[in-house]
């Protein structure tokens, strides 16, 4: 028993990190229709701005904790501003190759600021380990639970409670009827992109201390949290939480109980049964199957 | 002129120049360059097919090429086998394998196929790199045997030249074949409107398919001529970055142009051999390539080139 409770620990830790970034998927593809490819590249740069301000430069955690967000959301509108908004035929072949060669410039860009070793940084805390069950789990897991539940509830407060937040849900619903209504949605766009770029921010700062950080690092991440928004349905913000931690637990599983080299395979397959057998998602969704 | 004449003049002269080249340059490195615009071209028409004509997109196209080439490596290295035996194999797996990772992913829209062989791509690298025994690992396969026809060298200078481009020129004329055909207004309808093509009788899911087996059996082959030309090949050869190279020349030579693929994949191939600044700065650079063609040239520079050509004749 203690083995599975130790995978289960493992599961939920990269599962809470799967089900933020999973989550900036789907809030942007709720309010835009789109799939951002960058996505994953956010996540490293978070995580290469936290090493830097926190461990290097020496600033205190929280603050490096705030600015590498505020500094990824604002990265998030940039990114809208120069490469979304300009384009003229905005069709879904046209937007995938903008995403990813943004992804591809980001991840070259840090490379050369960088360079290209890994660098590690310490845990948030130096707690021993909880041991339960005979299993251990690291502090750094309880940060990330933590945080990762707090941003969960923080993100229903904001749809659910504020005027914004349901601004953003009418968007999401009918663009149209919502600019009608005399939401400006150009501004909801931006916002979205500020949000989710800031979650990746966000899931890169809380993994920075359990990896190793450095410029290649997105794609891989940016691929499981696509999988994970598709397990809870694309579009679905709760669906996406679950879908992380579905996906985290399996992976762990089969590293676990099968073999270590299946880690990445887990994702895939999943997606691919995904697509094949319940394109809409676990929990349903919006409908994206539409052929 | 009647198009009949006008394919035969464009066919000639691209032979033409094709012969002229293998037969007069003398310079092993300039005819190897040559060469690997050819290999490219080969990859960006095929992708071209499914991209620009069928507007699906593939993120993980360097996996098939990367198919071609381990399945034939994997086949003459450990058993023995001839190449030319090999490459019905090689082939024939890329398709199978397209067949099977399209049947799920092509039935639904744009990003999904996107997202579906950026992970196929991801996964068959790992799996290159995984697989040791068979593969060799990160650090490659060595040994492939070369090409060759009785006492005839295909792998080497202007003979494989000549091999590449004729495959190039059989390629081009195919798929211009296939773009006039009815499978070819097909995939303009799905790529124009899905739904208005499956409502006036287009089986959209199985022009999809085909044509993903088609570019993913072409990349196959131009995976088979680089595995036995550099008979050495490892898994950073067909990995992400090299998805979107080819994403690259496609969205450069421009859409729907089989030409054009020609343009994307030379200028991509030559400007990185002229510009050694490339090599640090590659990321970035294909990176802004791709955000500045898609958003102020939708079409291809080959397309703008055509139209600014015609806007100063009709001057």
């Amino acid at each position: 028993m203690p083995e599975f409770y130790q995978y289960l620990f493992s599961g939920l830790t990269n599962g809470a990190i799967y089900a933020i970034i999973a989550l900036g998927f789907s809030m942007l593809f709720a309010a835009t229709d789109l799939i951002n490819f960058a996505h994953g590249e956010f996540v490293m740069i978070g995580a290469l701005i936290l090493v830097t301000l926190w461990p290097v430069m020496g600033l205190p955690l929280p603050l490096a904790f705030v600015i590498t967000v505020l500094a990824t959301g604002i990265l998030g509108i940039v990114f809208e501003r120069l490469a979304i908004r300009t384009v003229k035929k905005p069709d879904p072949i046209v937007l995938v190759i903008i995403t990813v060669g943004a992804g591809i410039f980001l991840r070259g860009v840090a490379m050369i600021i960088w360079g290209k070793t890994a660098k590690g940084a310490p845990p948030f805390s130096k707690m021993p380990p909880l041991e339960i069950g005979g299993a251990y789990l690291l502090a750094q897991s309880v940060w990330i639970l933590g945080i990762v539940l707090a941003t969960v509830l923080v993100m229903h407060f904001f749809y659910s409670r504020t005027l914004t937040g349901k601004a953003m849900s009418a968007c999401a619903i009918n663009k149209r009827a919502a600019s009608l209504l005399g939401i400006a949605t150009q501004r909801m766009t931006l916002l979205a992109f500020a949000v989710s770029a800031a979650l990746g921010g966000m899931a890169g700062v809380i993994i920075a201390p359990i990896t190793m950080n450095e410029y290649e690092m997105g794609a891989i991440l940016g691929l499981k949290g696509f999988c994970a928004a598709m397990l809870g349905g694309l579009g679905n913000s709760w669906g996406a939480v679950v879908g992380g931690f579905a996906l985290g637990i399996a992976e762990a599983m089969a590293v676990g109980y099968v073999s270590s080299s299946m880690k990445d395979a887990v994702a895939f397959l999943l997606l691919l049964l995904i697509l094949y057998v319940r394109p809409t998602g676990i929990l349903g969704g919006k409908a994206i199957a539409r052929f | 002129m009647k198009p009949i004449l006008r394919n035969i003049l464009v066919y000639g002269a691209f032979i033409g120049v094709v012969a002229a080249y293998g037969l007069l340059e003398k310079s092993t490195y300039y005819l190897q360059l040559a060469t690997f615009v050819g290999l490219n071209t080969l990859l960006a028409v095929g992708l071209n097919m499914l991209m620009g004509y069928a507007g699906q997109i593939s993120l993980g196209h360097a996996a098939f090429y990367g198919l071609g080439a381990y399945v034939s490596g994997m086949l003459t290295v450990h058993l023995g086998w001839s190449p030319w035996a090999t490459l019905p194999c090689a082939l024939f797996a890329a398709g199978a394998v397209a067949y099977v990772v399209g049947l799920p992913t092509l039935r639904l829209t744009g990003y999904y196929l996107a997202m579906g062989t950026l992970g196929f791509g991801m996964i068959v690298n790992i799996l290159f790199r995984e697989f040791r025994r068979f593969t060799g690992g990160p650090s490659g396969l060595p040994g492939l045997p070369e090409l060759t026809i009785g006492s005839i060298n295909l792998s080497h200078g202007a003979n494989a030249l000549f091999l590449v481009w004729g495959c190039v020129i059989v390629a081009f004329f195919i798929c211009e074949r296939i773009v006039d055909s009815r499978m070819g207004r097909a995939l303009r309808a799905i790529h124009y409107s899905e739904r208005a093509a499956a409502a006036v009788g287009v089986n959209t899911a199985s022009a999809k398919l085909a044509i993903f087996v088609f570019a993913a059996v072409i990349a196959a082959l131009a995976g088979f001529l680089y595995a036995h030309m550099i008979t050495f090949i490892s898994p950073s050869t067909f990995n992400f970055l090299a998805s979107v190279k080819l994403v690259a020349m496609v969205v450069i030579g421009g859409m729907a142009s089989i030409w054009g693929s020609l343009l994307g994949a030379s200028l991509l191939t030559l400007l990185p051999d002229f510009l050694h600044v490339f090599a640090e700065y590659e990321m970035i650079i294909y990176g802004l390539i791709l955000m500045l063609v898609m958003i102020f040239f939708p079409e291809g520079l080959f397309k703008n080139l055509v139209k600014l050509y015609e806007r100063a004749k009709n001057r």
